[in-house]
């Protein structure tokens, strides 16, 4: 049983890892804002999840668990918050994304 | 009865977070709530935006589906990266729910699947920017916008 | 196990560090700034498991919280000029 949830934790992990430093790839590979608002939401979501998931298996049923899944909870509140915020005022600043618009833009 | 529930949230995640169970520290625990709740009521932020009763039911089997959604195009997005074919595309679509809760679930949720962003909003018109024309076909299909009316349920 | 977590997360630091400098707008470090804390507070609670003290999984809430507010706050200083209330 032990060893079942060790490989598990690791599958996790690796997962998690493999999307975090992917999506660190992305904040300096894509061309502008708006395009990297999507490598810093793939480091928010897949990464985190999958860190979580991975020490959830880790912890057993305990406070602990209740802790990190609201930690959890928080970041997946507040990732697309920020990142509107971000996008939204880059917009306000009259800063256009680069490619094409299809139809009228607000 | 809003007020209530709050406090019974509050002390719920009190009791959660502090671990310890002598009388000295539930009492304080009550206190903080009770003055919690206070500042709320007094800064009249209790109500159908704080606490969407009206989700609750369907709220699993969506969060389900958008578990199954973020997932995939997590996938999606860290092969354009390797891949590098990067064309961005910016558009409209047209929101279909009623109340303001509906229209900011479905903007987070777009938000919160990579590859695609609500960058601007007007009444119920959302500008979303897209990595790849993919995402802004997943968009364009009113997929989830059927979900959010649904998980809505005033209709 | 966890160890590799932490060397995983110590490296994507480092890219977003490289963002952080070379960083054309304001937006850009304030996006990279915002995503190194969520590293930061997957780091915390790894170190946590790593050295046997769950006890730090308190410290990860608490930043997490402050790397929210703090990333709108800034946000909001830079679109209007101030903090709300009375000017």
């Amino acid at each position: 049983m032990e060893l079942i949830l060790d490989i598990l934790t690791g599958i996790c992990f690796f997962i998690a890892s493999l999307s975090v430093i992917i999506g660190a790839c992305g904040l300096i590979k894509l061309p502008d804002v708006f395009s990297r608002i999507h490598a810093a939401g793939m480091i928010d979501t897949g990464g985190t999840a999958f860190f979580i998931i991975g020490m959830v298996f880790q912890t057993g049923w305990s406070l602990i668990t209740v802790k990190l899944i609201l930690i959890g909870v928080f970041i997946f509140f507040t990732s697309p918050v920020t990142s509107h915020v971000t996008a939204n005022l880059a917009r306000q600043k009259n800063i256009l994304p680069v490619g094409k618009k299809i139809g009228k833009i607000l | 009865m809003k007020s209530l529930i709050l406090f019974m949230v509050l002390l719920t995640l009190w009791l959660l977070m502090s671990g310890y169970y002598n009388i000295l520290l539930i009492s304080l625990g009550i206190i903080s709530c009770a003055f919690c709740v206070y500042v709320a009521k007094r800064g009249k932020i209790i109500d159908d935006e704080g606490l969407p009763i009206f989700f609750m039911p369907r709220l699993l089997n969506y969060l389900m589906w958008l578990f199954k959604e973020i997932l995939m195009s997590n996938l999606a997005t860290a092969k354009v990266i390797i891949n590098g074919k990067v064309e961005p595309e910016t558009f409209t679509v047209k929101a279909s729910q009623v109340t303001d809760v509906a229209k900011v679930t479905y903007a987070n949720s777009i938000t919160l699947t990579p590859g695609t962003v609500t960058t601007k909003m007007q009444k119920n018109i959302f500008e979303v920017h897209a990595l790849n024309s993919d995402f802004g076909d997943d968009v364009r299909t009113n997929e989830m916008d059927k979900k959010v009316t649904w998980l809505e349920g005033k209709k | 196990m966890f160890l590799a977590g932490l060397i995983a997360c110590a490296i994507t630091g480092i890219l977003i560090l490289v963002r952080i400098i070379l960083g054309e707008t304001t937006f850009d470090r304030i996006l990279a700034v915002n995503s190194l804390g969520t590293v930061i507070v997957i780091g915390i609670s790894l170190h946590g498991f790593y050295s046997n003290r769950p006890e730090f999984l308190d410290i990860a809430i608490v930043y997490a919280l402050i790397n929210f507010i703090g990333t709108v706050a800034v946000l909001k200083l830079f679109s209007s000029g101030s903090l709300g209330g009375d000017k």
